[in-house]
């Protein structure tokens, strides 16, 4: 076990050490970086003094390990706009983000696993072939237009819901609901095919043979097994779900690390932008890393493998 | 059996299946209809979609109160017809979304051919950085790509690129490690044919078929994506008509009840990705059952 | 007094999802079984022996349809069983035991709970009363410790243990008949023997009746009264398990007798049965072993033979069937 955990750590540190390179790399070699790296309406001079302060005539190895030293440093930059560091800002507006990753989570798992579950006991049959719809549509339609068409619905036309901000329960309904809809249909489409994989095992035909219940062999043998890739994946998909959520956060003005990469789009704040998109990776690698070791403790098989 | 009979087997029996019962009729004619729309915009478009008149801003469409028959689906809030826009935004759609599924596609199957094929350190360095760009969504990814080298057509197509070869590079990767072990390929290493000859002539047309299926298949996420990237300001930039953008725009008189600017693009960006994942999901089924897992 | 069950004409077949392809996994298949003997039915993967077994116990997989026959279990008919009276009778009068114990088992839950709900669900026994059986019945399969493994996962037990787990559950509501599908095959040779005697011991205490399913005709020889043998979904030869061993009549049987090698044997090569088992899908016309017959004529290629007997229940479908001891030479 333990050299599993390791080898799993050099891999994430591997993938931590390559992701800020690539981010490095993309600034540096693309065009005048420093034009990125100044505010916005900059003079020639301004550049200039730029280019000497950041070092950036310096060899690229040099400028990647102060790169990489102010990052462990925690110095992210700070903002064009706001003045402050961006690191301060990024945390500030992480909570919100995450409350609604965990909101859309929620409803695409209570959307999700029920509808997958009764697709795959009624396989090929009419709730399979809605199943099926419902899972197209999820990947069809686009998060944001969701969260448009919603507004357009509750808020303009039923005036039940508030259009954006941050105040109340209300307000994140909406924007849950848009985010954990492509999400519900990925669920849903795991969860059916894990079950049924599950439900043409050995050991839910021995239960059959035993002459258990159909609804107990369902809910007692088939179900916790089944549910195991299916949480898995959700915990990696809320990490997912806080990156991709820029969209929707931006349609409803919703305060989260999303739409502070728009804010840094918009005001071509770009430390801002920087350091949300390597955040954003950094902490996919670390859930992922934590996924693996959690899956390890639980399938006692998985920890021999590779 | 050398690799060029077998490739050429394998497209007749592309072909062959797609006379088979199942054919996805709707998609593919709702994807065509969009192809010769997007070809024939100048023609079929009543006006200039970039230029718009202001006297005439937020006309709803022509069945609505207000309306008129000269602008079937109405005007956006600088007063161009939205009709025109939704045209020629099918044209910018189509030319991104090929161009950017042919670029990915182009460089994802030489790269997952070389790293399945060469192994050794080639295989270790392209694959760690397939899974470092894997884990990195994707709109994240080419947001910053996009902030970075600035917003034009050309460069979405680029990022784009740039951002979904990965999910090509892995799958063609997994085919050509099983392929590496075929019979024909062995007889080819045997007789002495240089390794490029081998990927080009034996190992190349046999991924051809998955290559085709993963396109149709990123055809739908691309698409959606770009739409994303215009819609926050970093794809196809003003005032060429994207559907992205025109979601945009249309937030703009969300407020107001102006339904038509929010509801008609988002349809024909949904239209063209349901019928993209439609097409791509027969298709995956009926040429390669192995890839039933994707 | 009428036998326990009497299987007669069954046939299963199995269609392709498109309803083209109709294979005959069991065709035409009939036997008697007492209450506390043992039957025995050998043939190679692919005759149609576990689809026979999950005929009885009506589990068979959505593709799978009964086409004919008739199952009479304790003098009633099984195959026009509502459902939810066969699901009474499964687990609890007929029993069935699976060949790979720690596939059986599920993973997630004890070992004393994989028991205790089979109890729970026939005869409604209370929770700590159905635990406490449970342990009786690790103890009545002779693993050790019983009250400790009771709270056990199936991954903490060894393979024979795991088998001998699967044995309580289905000796646990003491049934009349019990199936078991190649309980061996997956247990280490020296494991094998304790496990036959524990199924042996059983089946006298309790005058339980077993069908052993197996390809294996050393154990056919051990535990069995009768046998049965199975050849591409059709029963050709069945009767006492002296005669089958001593008089085999089917060419099919004479073979599989004739290639298990013996002790002071002087014949220096293994002999063995010439040619594949035909693809249940695409079976010969006429007696599906002919391709493979060294006494063939004409007839086996035209027509299927019937069950003729032979002697007193012993049967054969053969049309060169003949009486012929073992070891007579090839014509």
């Amino acid at each position: 076990m333990k050299r599993f955990i390791v080898k799993r750590l050099a891999y994430a540190l591997v993938s931590l050490f390559l992701l800020s390179l690539t981010i490095f790399l993309f600034v540096r070699l693309t065009g005048d970086p420093a034009v990125l790296l100044v505010e916005p309406g900059a003079s020639k001079d301004d550049l200039a003094a730029i280019h000497a302060q950041l070092g950036l005539d310096r060899p690229l190895w040099v400028q990647y390990g102060q790169f990489m030293s102010s990052l462990l440093r925690g110095d992210l930059g700070n903002s064009f706009y706001y003045r402050t560091p961006v690191l301060d800002l990024y945390l500030s507006r992480l909570p919100y983000s995450l409350l609604l990753a965990a909101a859309a989570m929620v409803f695409s798992l209570l959307v999700g696993i029920p509808s997958g579950i009764l697709a795959a006991v009624r396989v090929n049959r009419w709730w399979d072939s809605v199943g099926k719809l419902f899972a197209l549509l999820g990947l069809s339609l686009p998060s944001f237009w969701v969260g448009l068409v919603m507004i357009l619905f509750f808020s303009v036309y039923l005036g039940w819901l508030p259009s954006s901000g941050s105040g109340s329960a209300l307000h994140v309904i909406m924007p849950a609901f848009a985010l954990g809809w492509y999400f519900a249909a990925a669920h849903m489409r795991l969860t059916r095919s894990s079950m049924l994989e599950v439900l043409g095992s050995e050991y839910v035909k021995l239960a059959r043979l035993k002459g258990l219940p159909e609804a107990l062999v369902i809910a007692k043998h088939a179900f916790k097994n089944a549910l195991i890739p299916v949480l898995t994946l959700a915990g990696i998909n809320l990490v997912i779900m806080v990156n991709v959520a820029v969209v929707v956060e931006t349609v409803f003005a919703w305060p989260g690390v999303g739409r502070l990469l728009y804010e840094g789009i918009a005001f071509r704040d770009f430390p801002v932008v920087q350091a949300t998109v390597l955040m954003g990776g950094a902490m996919i690698v670390v859930v992922n890393f934590f996924v693996d070791i959690l899956y390890a403790v639980i399938d006692p098989r998985i920890r021999y493998e590779r | 059996m050398n690799g060029s009979r077998a490739a050429s087997l394998t497209v007749a029996w592309r072909f062959s299946a797609l006379r088979v019962e199942g054919f996805p009729w709707i998609p593919t004619i709702i994807l065509s209809t969009i192809a010769l729309v997007a070809i024939f915009a100048n023609v079929l478009a009543p006006y200039n979609p970039e230029v718009g008149v202001l006297g005439d801003r937020f006309r709803p469409p022509a069945w609505q109160a207000g309306g008129s028959e000269a602008h079937l689906l109405g005007t956006d809030h600088v007063g161009r017809d939205v009709l025109s826009r939704l045209i020629f935004g099918a044209r910018v759609s189509m030319v991104v979304g090929f161009t950017a599924v042919i670029v990915a596609g182009i460089l994802g199957t030489v790269l997952g051919i070389l790293s399945g094929y060469l192994g050794g350190w080639v295989d270790q360095v392209i694959m760690r950085v397939t899974d470092t760009w894997l884990a990195l969504p994707a709109l994240t990814f080419a947001i910053f790509l996009a902030a970075v080298v600035g917003p034009s057509e050309m460069n979405i197509v680029i990022i784009l690129g740039a951002v979904y070869w990965t999910r090509y590079a892995r799958v063609i990767r997994g085919e050509v490690l099983s392929l590496r072990e075929r019979d024909f390929v062995r007889l080819a290493i045997v007789a002495g044919c240089s390794k490029k000859t081998i990927m080009r002539r034996h190992i190349l047309p046999n991924v051809l078929n998955s290559a085709i299926v993963l396109g149709t298949l990123m055809l739908g996420v691309v698409i959606v994506t770009e739409a994303a990237l215009s819609f926050l300001g970093v794809g196809v930039p003003p005032p060429k008509p994207a559907w992205g953008l025109m979601l945009a725009d249309g937030k703009k008189g969300l407020m107001a009840g102006y339904w038509w600017l929010t509801v008609l693009p988002g349809l024909c960006i949904m239209l063209m990705v349901l019928s993209a994942n439609l097409l791509g999901d027969w298709l995956r089924v009926k040429l390669d059952p192995q890839l039933r897992q994707l | 007094m009428s036998p326990l069950l009497e299987v007669s004409g069954l046939c299963t077949q199995y269609v392709s999802a498109r309803g083209t392809r109709v294979t005959r996994a069991v065709d035409d298949v009939s036997f008697t079984l007492e209450a506390g003997r043992t039957l025995g039915i050998v043939g190679e993967s692919g005759s149609g022996k576990t689809t026979l077994a999950l005929t009885l116990m009506r589990l068979l997989p959505p593709a799978a349809r009964i086409a004919g026959g008739s199952v009479r279990f304790g003098g009633e008919e099984l195959l026009t069983k509502p459902e939810r009276e066969m699901r009474a009778i499964r687990g609890k009068r007929l029993a069935m035991i699976l060949q790979d114990p720690m596939a059986s088992l599920n993973p997630l839950f004890t070992v004393g709970d994989q028991i205790a709900e089979t109890l729970r669900a026939h005869e409604s026994t209370p929770r700590r009363a159905a635990w406490k059986r449970a342990g009786e019945l690790l103890a009545a399969v002779n693993i050790a410790a019983p009250l400790r493994r009771v709270g056990e996962y199936p991954h903490q037990l060894s393979g024979g243990m795991r088998q001998r787990v699967v044995g309580a559950i289905g000796i646990s509501c003491g049934p009349q008949l019990l199936i078991a599908d190649e309980p061996t095959t997956s247990l280490d040779v020296t494991i094998q023997a304790q496990y036959l005697k524990l199924l042996g011991d059983i089946q006298r205490e309790r005058g339980l009746a077993m069908i052993f399913i197996t390809h294996n005709l050393g154990i056919v020889a051990r535990m069995c009264d009768q046998v049965a043998v199975m050849y591409a979904g059709r029963l050709v030869e069945a009767g006492p398990v002296r005669s089958i061993f001593n008089e085999p009549a089917h060419p099919y049987t004479r073979a599989l007798i004739e290639s298990i090698p013996k002790f002071g044997d002087a014949t220096e090569r293994l002999t063995a049965i010439e040619g594949q088992p035909p693809d249940p899908a695409a079976l010969p016309p006429g007696c599906a072993f002919h391709p493979r017959c060294p006494y063939v004529i004409d007839r086996c290629r035209a027509e299927a033979p019937p069950e003729s007997q032979l002697a007193r229940q012993h049967h054969a479908r053969c049309w060169v069937a003949a009486p012929a001891t073992v070891g007579a030479a090839r014509g």
